[in-house]
């Protein structure tokens, strides 16, 4: 008993600290500024984290005020309108969201096979002393500015490109009836291929980052199981490892869309910037990016610049859509590797 | 029995395996090939003038780079004075105090999608909300709009660096009766310091590349000019400028920038990693 009670009166004081003890009134005064301060740092940063929000609140509310004008007067048919007539103002985006969709397209279907290759090679095949800096260089090649690539293109590819790549493509493919038309016209160098292939190389360390950090974590116990049963490392790799890490796979993909989709500079270098629609993909064409970079500097107040905001705005959304998807892809398969560990 | 069979597997193999094999050596190849291209022609550029002269006029000869390297590097610097306080604060706020609260979920997924949008487009709302409304273009402008690339670098990079450091670290701070700020700056922030730097040297990486948000911001500036409220001369653009010229000096120059700015944002990429490194 007599133990017992200063025991309890521990306890008590504890659970009303603020009462229990008598504070001096420095200490009082000390606790308050501390509590003060806490709450003052608190919502500092959550004032800074909402920074972000605010941002994006920001470019999609100043983005639909600027390209207002253009919508009131083309209606929603400015992005199924191919006329770009800046001397009558007459505007449309179709020709610009062709060129963005048909290059970045065309970079997945090059981008895809050749980053599940590099993943397969890194995770499988690789030494464990060359891992590393391969990995490194990979990583590298995603951090050159895309100014670089576009001046490489330019310069150094496309002429070898229009010398050897576009002859070979036409006197192949482009002899096949129907798919020749893709094919077919002056070999020139740049247009809407050359831009895609660009983009190709642009877009391959991100999503070979995503998926070699994705295979890297299918159980080792998986895999082993698999060689024990007689499997060859490509039977592993396309019966075990890529069903274990599709959704991953899919959202590393899709980031990579979302780069190409918005990649500017070097689009801009190697498309060509004509406005038109041509069935080949040999001819020139533009992209929204290449569109805004190559006019906005010059456009005067008015439909022009409304609609080079309203072409912003749709690239924005789209890549914000295609984005959100490869985020919620990737946030998924984490979550299953969670319940599973 | 049947061999076949093993024989057509073993073949899909081998023919998988060279087939990645050739594609990490094609990754390779044009990473050197770039490499390559930037060195013979951008080192022929490279000289006394080039660091210490403006930009000629067109068809001229000689000149240098000099106002785009110190326009250049006084975006960059004062972005970095700008994003990193606001990318590192929210950082903390996302680890020490969202966790998970609605705020803090909805923060990281737009960050996520902020640190892949089309750098164009954060051009075009840096000009409708700052060129449009003061009506020239201005080296101030452009620190923002690389500002808006760099914060959701250092927000994530500081977020994940925070979560690494263990939780006893912050359990024995609080018991000694550390108020929660106190913690935060210089228990825990002070733990990840070289984690933290690595975000803030790959944002700087990534901002000190981009053309694309200083088109309708900076722009550019043929003279010599270090006042940010001018339009302002910076490596991307000139690059951008010269390198579509018909003029072969113009262009010769291009390389030398293009090497320039390369050799520096890979340069920043390694320290990064060596940074990071040290710390793992």
């Amino acid at each position: 008993m007599l133990l017992a009670k200063p025991y309890g009166s521990i306890m008590l004081s504890t659970q009303n600290a603020h009462q229990g003890i008598t504070l001096t009134p420095e200490v009082a005064k000390k606790m308050k500024i501390q509590r003060l301060q806490d709450n003052l740092f608190h919502a500092t940063t959550l004032f800074f984290a909402s920074i972000v929000l605010i941002v994006l609140a920001g470019i999609l509310i100043s983005l639909m005020i600027n390209s207002w004008p253009a919508f009131k007067e083309f209606g929603p048919g400015f992005f199924f309108s191919d006329e770009w007539d800046i001397v009558n103002h007459k505007f449309g985006g179709l020709i610009a969201i062709y060129g963005t969709l048909v290059t970045a397209l065309l970079a997945l279907l090059i981008a895809v096979p050749l980053s599940f290759g590099i993943s397969v090679f890194l995770t499988e095949i690789c030494p464990g002393w060359l891992k590393r800096p391969l990995g490194t260089a990979v990583e590298l090649l995603a951090a050159v500015p895309s100014i670089i690539y576009g001046m490489f293109g330019l310069f150094v590819f496309a002429p070898i490109y229009s010398d050897y790549i576009q002859p070979a493509l036409s006197s192949t493919l482009g002899k096949i009836p129907g798919l020749g038309i893709l094919f077919s016209g002056p070999a020139n160098g740049i247009g809407l291929l050359c831009a895609a292939l660009i983009l190709a190389f642009m877009i391959i360390p991100f999503i070979t980052s995503v998926m070699r950090d994705v295979f890297e974590v299918v159980p080792p116990v998986l895999k082993e199981s698999a060689y024990g049963i007689g499997c060859t490392t490509w039977e592993v790799v396309t019966h075990i490892v890529l069903p274990y890490t599709k959704a991953g796979v899919v959202g590393g993909v899709m980031l990579g869309l979302g780069r190409a989709l918005g990649e500017t500079m070097a689009v801009t270098f190697v498309i060509g910037n004509a406005h038109r629609i041509t069935p080949s993909l040999f001819s020139a064409g533009s992209s929204i990016a290449s569109t805004l970079a190559n006019e906005f500097g010059e456009a005067e107040p008015g439909l022009h610049y409304a609609s080079l905001f309203a072409l912003g705005l749709a690239l924005f959304i789209i890549t914000f859509i295609v984005l959100a998807l490869a985020k919620w892809m990737l946030a998924n398969m984490e979550r299953k590797q969670g319940a599973k560990n | 029995m049947d061999q076949s069979i093993y024989k057509s597997r073993k073949r899909a193999n081998t023919l998988g395996l060279i087939a990645s094999s050739f594609a990490m050596i094609l990754g390779m190849v044009v990473l050197l090939w770039i490499l390559f291209i930037l060195l013979t022609k951008g080192f022929a550029a490279l000289n006394v003038d080039f660091f210490t002269k403006s930009t000629p006029a067109a068809g001229s000869e000689g000149g240098g780079l000099a106002n785009a390297i110190v326009g250049s590097l006084l975006m960059v610097i004062s972005c970095t004075l700008i994003s990193t306080p606001i990318g590192v604060l929210a950082g903390i706020f996302l680890s020490e105090y969202g966790d998970r609260s609605k705020i803090a979920v909805i923060t990281r997924f737009v960050t996520d999608i902020m640190l892949s949008a089309p750098s164009i487009v954060i051009g075009l709302f840096v000009y409708a909300i700052i060129v449009a409304h003061i009506k020239h273009f201005s080296g101030w402008a452009g620190t923002v709009a690389l500002s808006l690339l760099a914060v959701p670098v250092i927000l994530k990079t500081t977020e994940n660096m925070l979560r690494l450091i263990p939780a006893t670290l912050r359990e024995a701070a609080y018991a000694l009766g550390t108020p929660k700020w106190k913690v935060s700056l210089s228990v825990i922030l002070r733990a990840a310091q070289s984690g933290v730097m690595t975000g803030v040297l790959l944002a700087v990486a990534r901002v000190s590349g981009e053309t694309a948000p200083l088109l309708f911001t900076a722009l550019n500036n043929q003279f010599f000019s270090a006042d940010m409220n001018k339009p302002m001369a910076n490596l991307p653009v000139v690059i951008y400028q010269f390198a579509l010229s018909p003029y072969t000096n113009w262009v010769n120059l291009a390389w030398g920038g293009a090497l320039l700015i390369t050799l520096t944002v890979l340069g920043l990429n390694i320290l990064a990693r060596v940074f990071f490194r040290e710390k793992s």
